[in-house]
C-alpha cells in the first residue's frame, strides 16, 4: 500500500521540485537519484510481489477522490484555455464535454461512493510497474545529456525548457504508475488523461507550428478517448453499479459489453491502432527521449494494459473478433508503411504501432494463449524499442541525419551506436530474440483459436523481416572512407544505451524466469491454466542465442587469410574503390539504394484503405456491444 | 527419420545431407543439359566445384564479410539438426530465417552495387516465401495436432490428404529456395547481366565453396519439408520429394526469369488463396 502510494507520489514531487530547479548540476542530481528511486522502488515492488500475489488496497479514498475532480477541473481548464488561445475548436468541445460529464456524475457519485478498493496490484500491473520504472529511470537518465545537447546546438534566443521538459516526464512516470495500480476506474481514467496532457505538451516542446499541430492533433484524438472512458465510467455506475476495474473483470459478459466496447475505443486510440495512427505518427516531432518513453515503450502500452485486462471478457465475443481484426488489420498495415518509409522516425512509429496491433490482436482473442504472448509481446517491444529510440537519438545529434538511406557506414561513422541500433532490431524480429518469441507466442495462441487470424501474423511478419533487414543492411555496407563522429557522447547516454542492449539479450535469454515471475502466475489467477514452456525449446532457444552471441568474436580473424580488392562494378574501376569508368571513359560514382516500394505499400497506397476497414470495424465493435452479444 | 539412436541418426544425416544435396544439384544439371541437348558435366561437378574453390585465394571487398557467411552455413547446420533430430517445426523454420538473414547481411557487407542489388532482392523473396513456409508448419500442426517434426512423422496419414492447398503453395515457392528460374532474382546459377551473380558476387575460394555447401543443405531441408507432407508412407514420400524437385528442373528450363513485383504477388496470392484458405477449411472441418 505504501509502496504503490509511493511509487505514484514520489515522482510527481521530484517533478515539481525540478520545475522550480534551473541549475544544471542541481538537475542532474535530482534526476540521477530520483531515477534510482524507481529502479529501487521497482526492485521492492518485484520482492513484495513474490510474496504477495493479488492485492487490493482500501484507501480512505474521500479526500484523494475530491483531490483528483478538482486538479481534472484545473487541467481542463488549461486545456480549455490553451484550445481558446490557439483557436482550437475541437480542443474546446472535446474538453467541455468532458468537464461537463465529469461534474454532472461527480454530482452523484460523489454522495455514494460504491468504490471498494482503490488501488491494486497484481502480475500484470507489476509487469507493467517494472517496465515503467526500469524503461523509465534509464530514459530520464539519457534525457539528461541529450537535452543539454539539444539546448546547446539550439539557437540560444530559445529559452531554456528544460526543467519544463522533467517536470513533464515525471508527471508522466507518476500518472502511469497511477494507470498501473489504479482498481478505481474513475482514478484510472483521471491517471489516463494526464498521460494525454503530457503527451501534448511534450510534443508540443518544440514550440514550431508542426510541433504545435501535431501536439493538438494528439491532444484532439485521445481527448476523444477520454471522452468514451468517462462514458463507460458513467454507463457501469448507473446500469450496473461497477466503478472498480476488479469487479469489472468479474462480471458476466452480457451486462458489461457495452461500457467495455467503449473502454477498448479509448485503449485503442491510446494505442494508435488503425484508424487513429497519425497522432503517434506526428508526435515524433516531440524530443526523442520523450518519445521513446511515452510513444514506443510506455504510455502507448496503456492503452494495451487497458485491453488486455478486459481480455478475459472478449474470448469468443463479437466484440472480441472485431478488436483482434482491428489489431490484426493494423499489423500488416504498418508494417507494409514501414517497410516504404526511410525516415528513421518514421518506421519506428509505425513499426511501433504494427507491434501494438498485435497486441491488440492478443487481447480480442482473450484465450490464456494470447494473454500470455501479449504479455511477453509487451516486455520485449518496450526494451527493443526504447533501445532504437535512444540510438537513433544519439545519430540524429551527431550526424543530424534520420534519412535511412544517409546511415550507410554507420558501422565505421559510429559503430558503437551501429551495434546499439542492431542489437534493438534483432531484438525487434529476428530468432532466437525478444520480439519472435511473442510471435511465435502469438502464432500458436492464434492456431487454437482461429488461424484465420494466423494468416494476418504471418503476413505481416515476413514483411517486418523486411524492413528491419533493409535497415540494419544499410547501416553495415561501406561505400567510402569515414570519419569516427562518436566523440562528446557522455556516459549517462552511453550508459542507457548499453543497460537497455544487456536487458535486450537478457530477456531474450531469461525470458521463462519473466514467464514464471509475472506471467504464469497471472494467468494461473484469471483463467485457471497456463501456458507451459517446452524445455527443449528452451534450450533451443538459448543454444541459438549462445552461437548468434559468438558472431562477434569472428572478428579476432579480422582480415587474416584475405586479400582485399575492389568491389566489382560493371566497368573498369577507376582511382577510387567506388568509382568506375563507364562508357565513353567518363567516370561515375557507385551508389547503392534501398528498394521502398511506395509504389506498391506507400502510405498513400495502404493507408486510407485500411483505415476504412479499421474504422468500419471498430463501428461494428460499438454496435455489436449494444445489441445482443454473439456467441461464435 | 526417428528411431532407436536419434543421435546416430542426426549425426549421420548431418553428413549424409550435403552429399545428397551435391549429388541432387549435380542431377540437376544433367537434366537441364539433356533438356537443352546438350551432354552436361559429371554428376559429380559439384563436388569438383567446390573442392577447387576450396583451394582458391580469398578475395574480399570488406574484410568482415566472410565471417557473415560462416555464421550463414552454422546456422543451416543448426537448422538440418533441429530438422532431423525431429523439434518444434516453427522452430526450424525460425532458424532457418536467421541463416539466411546472415548471407543477406554477408551481401550487404560486401558493399558492392551487384551483392546489394542481390540482397535487397533476396529480402523480397524471404518476404515471398516465408508466409508459404509457415503456413506449412501451421497446417502440418493442424492435422497432425503437434509442432514437433517427430509426431508429424510418425503421423499415420498423409499430410497432403488435409493440406492440398499448403503443398501447392509449398511447391509453388520451391523454386525460390532452389533459385531457379522463375525466381532465381538474388544470385543464380549462371550469371545474368543485370544481376552478375546477385549475393554471391563479391564472395570467392573457400567463402564461396561455404555458400555452396550451405545450399546444398537448404536443398535438403526444403526437400524434407515435402517429404513431411507424405510422411505416413516412406516410398510415396520419396518419390514424392524426387517429383517436386523434377518439376522444379522442367520449371526452371521452360520458365523465364520473372520481375520481383510478379515473383510477389504470385507467391502471396498462392499463399492465401491456397493455403491459407486450406488451413481455414481445415480449422472448420475438424472443428
Amino acid at each position: 500500500m505504501f509502496l504503490l502510494s509511493f511509487l505514484i507520489i514520489f515522482p510527481a514531487v521530484s517533478a515539481v521540485i525540478l520545475l522550480l530547479v534551473r541549475s544544471d548540476s542541481l538537475r542532474n542530481i535530482i534526476v540521477k537519484s530520483s531515477s534510482f528511486m524507481l529502479f529501487g522502488g521497482s526492485l521492492v515492488l518485484l520482492g513484495k510481489n513474490y510474496t504477495w500475489s493479488v492485492q487490493s488496497f482500501k484507501v480512505y479514498s474521500y479526500p484523494a477522490d475530491k483531490a483528483i475532480f478538482y486538479i481534472a477541473l484545473l487541467l481542463a481548464g488549461y486545456i480549455f484555455y490553451t484550445g481558446i488561445r490557439y483557436k482550437r475548436p475541437f480542443t474546446v468541445i472535446l474538453i467541455l464535454l468532458q468537464a461537463a460529464f465529469l461534474s454532472w456524475f461527480e454530482f452523484f457519485y460523489g454522495r455514494r461512493n460504491p468504490t471498494e478498493y482503490s488501488l491494486f496490484m497484481d502480475d500484470l500491473s507489476v509487469m507493467m510497474a517494472m517496465v515503467v520504472g526500469v524503461i523509465g529511470g534509464l530514459i530520464c537518465f539519457y534525457s539528461l545529456g541529450h537535452m543539454k545537447e539539444l539546448y546547446e546546438k539550439s539557437d540560444k534566443a530559445v529559452k531554456d525548457n528544460r526543467h519544463f521538459f522533467f517536470f513533464v516526464i515525471f508527471i508522466f512516470l507518476s500518472a502511469m504508475y497511477g494507470v498501473v495500480f489504479s482498481n478505481n476506474l474513475q482514478w484510472l481514467y483521471f491517471f489516463w488523461e494526464i498521460t494525454t496532457v503530457c503527451s501534448f505538451l511534450l510534443i508540443g516542446y518544440d514550440r514550431t507550428p508542426q510541433a504545435r499541430n501535431n501536439a493538438f492533433r494528439a491532444l484532439e484524438i485521445n481527448l476523444l478517448g477520454g471522452l468514451f472512458f468517462l462514458f463507460a465510467i458513467i454507463y457501469l455506475y448507473f446500469s450496473c453499479g461497477i466503478t472498480d476495474l476488479d469487479k469489472l473483470m468479474n462480471s458476466p459478459k452480457i451486462t458489461v459489453m457495452a461500457p467495455v466496447a467503449m473502454i477498448l475505443f479509448a485503449g485503442l486510440i491510446k494505442s494508435a491502432q488503425l484508424p487513429f495512427t497519425s497522432w503517434l505518427v506526428g508526435a515524433m516531432v516531440a524530443p526523442v527521449p520523450a518519445s521513446a518513453l511515452l510513444h514506443a515503450s510506455t504510455m502507448v502500452k496503456a492503452g494495451t494494459y487497458l485491453m488486455l485486462r478486459m481480455a478475459v471478457i472478449l474470448e469468443h465475443t463479437a466484440v472480441g473478433y472485431f478488436l483482434a481484426l482491428v489489431g490484426a488489420v493494423t499489423f500488416v498495415a504498418c508494417a507494409l508503411i514501414a517497410a516504404s518509409e526511410r525516415q528513421a522516425k518514421r518506421v519506428l512509429a509505425y513499426s511501433t504501432v504494427s507491434n501494438l496491433g498485435m497486441i491488440v490482436l492478443c487481447a480480442g482473442v482473450g484465450t490464456y494463449e494470447a494473454m500470455w504472448a501479449a504479455m511477453l509481446l509487451i516486455i520485449f517491444h518496450a526494451v527493443a524499442k526504447s533501445l532504437l529510440f535512444l540510438s537513433v537519438g544519439v545519430v540524429e545529434q551527431k550526424m543530424g541525419v534520420l534519412d535511412i538511406e544517409y546511415m550507410s557506414g554507420m558501422i565505421l561513422r559510429m559503430p558503437r551506436t551501429a551495434i546499439m541500433l542492431q542489437a534493438g532490431m534483432a531484438g525487434m524480429f529476428l530468432a532466437p530474440f525478444g520480439m519472435l518469441i511473442g510471435k511465435w507466442a502469438t502464432l500458436r495462441a492464434l492456431v487454437d483459436y482461429n488461424p484465420a487470424l494466423a494468416i494476418f501474423v504471418i503476413f505481416g511478419s515476413s514483411i517486418t523481416v523486411f524492413y528491419w533487414v533493409k535497415w540494419m543492411g544499410k547501416l553495415i555496407t561501406v561505400e567510402r572512407p569515414y570519419a569516427n563522429l562518436e566523440g562528446g557522447i557522455a556516459l549517462s547516454e552511453w550508459m542507457p544505451l548499453y543497460g537497455l542492449a544487456v536487458l535486450s539479450v537478457g530477456i531474450s535469454l531469461f525470458f521463462p524466469l519473466i514467464c514464471s515471475i509475472f506471467i504464469e502466475p497471472y494467468l494461473m489467477e484469471i483463467y485457471g491454466r497456463t501456458v507451459r514452456l517446452s524445455y527443449d525449446n528452451i534450450l533451443i532457444m538459448s543454444l541459438m542465442l549462445g552461437v548468434a552471441l559468438l558472431f562477434p568474436f569472428s572478428f579476432i580473424k579480422y582480415g587474416r587469410g584475405v586479400r582485399v580488392t575492389g568491389a566489382y562494378l560493371g566497368g573498369a574501376n577507376a582511382a577510387s574503390p567506388t568509382e568506375f569508368r563507364s562508357r565513353g571513359l567518363s567516370v561515375k560514382n557507385m551508389q547503392m539504394k534501398n528498394y521502398y516500394l511506395e509504389g506498391y505499400f506507400g502510405e498513400k497506397k495502404i493507408y486510407r484503405l485500411s483505415i476504412l476497414i479499421c474504422a468500419a470495424l471498430i463501428i461494428l465493435m460499438l454496435g455489436v456491444s449494444w445489441s445482443t452479444i454473439i456467441l461464435f | 527419420m526417428v528411431n532407436n539412436h536419434p543421435i546416430l541418426t542426426v549425426i549421420l544425416w548431418l553428413i549424409l545431407a550435403p552429399f545428397l544435396g551435391g549429388l541432387l544439384v549435380g542431377i540437376e544439371r544433367k537434366i537441364s543439359a539433356r533438356m537443352q541437348a546438350r551432354v552436361g558435366p559429371p554428376v559429380a561437378q559439384p563436388f569438383y566445384d567446390v573442392l577447387k574453390l576450396m583451394r582458391k585465394e580469398n578475395l574480399v571487398v570488406r574484410k568482415s564479410q566472410n565471417f557473415y557467411i560462416q555464421f550463414f552455413l552454422a546456422f543451416i547446420i543448426f537448422t538440418a539438426v533441429l530438422f532431423f533430430s525431429g523439434e518444434n517445426i516453427l522452430l526450424v523454420i525460425f532458424s532457418l530465417t536467421l541463416a539466411e538473414i546472415f548471407l543477406v547481411l554477408g551481401a550487404y557487407k560486401a558493399s558492392s552495387p551487384y551483392s546489394f542489388l542481390g540482397a535487397e532482392r533476396e529480402l523480397i523473396q524471404m518476404a515471398s516465401y516465408e508466409p508459404a513456409y509457415i503456413i506449412s508448419g501451421i497446417g502440418m500442426y493442424m492435422a497432425a495436432k503437434s509442432f514437433y517434426i517427430r509426431d508429424i512423422v510418425s503421423f499415420n496419414r498423409p499430410l497432403a490428404l488435409y493440406l492440398p492447398g499448403v503443398l501447392f503453395a509449398f511447391i509453388f515457392i520451391m523454386a525460390m529456395k532452389f533459385r531457379k528460374s522463375p525466381f532465381d532474382l538474388s544470385t543464380s546459377a549462371h550469371a545474368h547481366q543485370e544481376l552478375v551473380k546477385g549475393v554471391t558476387t563479391e564472395f570467392s575460394g573457400r567463402t564461396l565453396a561455404l555458400i555452396e555447401i550451405a545450399h546444398w543443405y537448404d536443398i535438403v531441408i526444403t526437400l524434407g519439408f515435402v517429404y513431411l507432407f507424405f510422411a505416413g508412407n516412406i516410398k510415396i514420400a520419396v518419390a514424392a520429394a524426387i517429383s517436386a524437385y523434377l518439376l522444379i528442373i522442367l520449371i526452371d528450363n521452360t520458365f523465364a526469369r520473372l520481375r520481383w513485383q510478379a515473383a510477389l504477388k504470385s507467391c502471396w496470392f498462392t499463399a492465401l488463396v491456397f493455403g491459407a484458405a486450406n488451413l481455414i477449411v481445415l480449422f472448420y472441418i475438424l472443428g
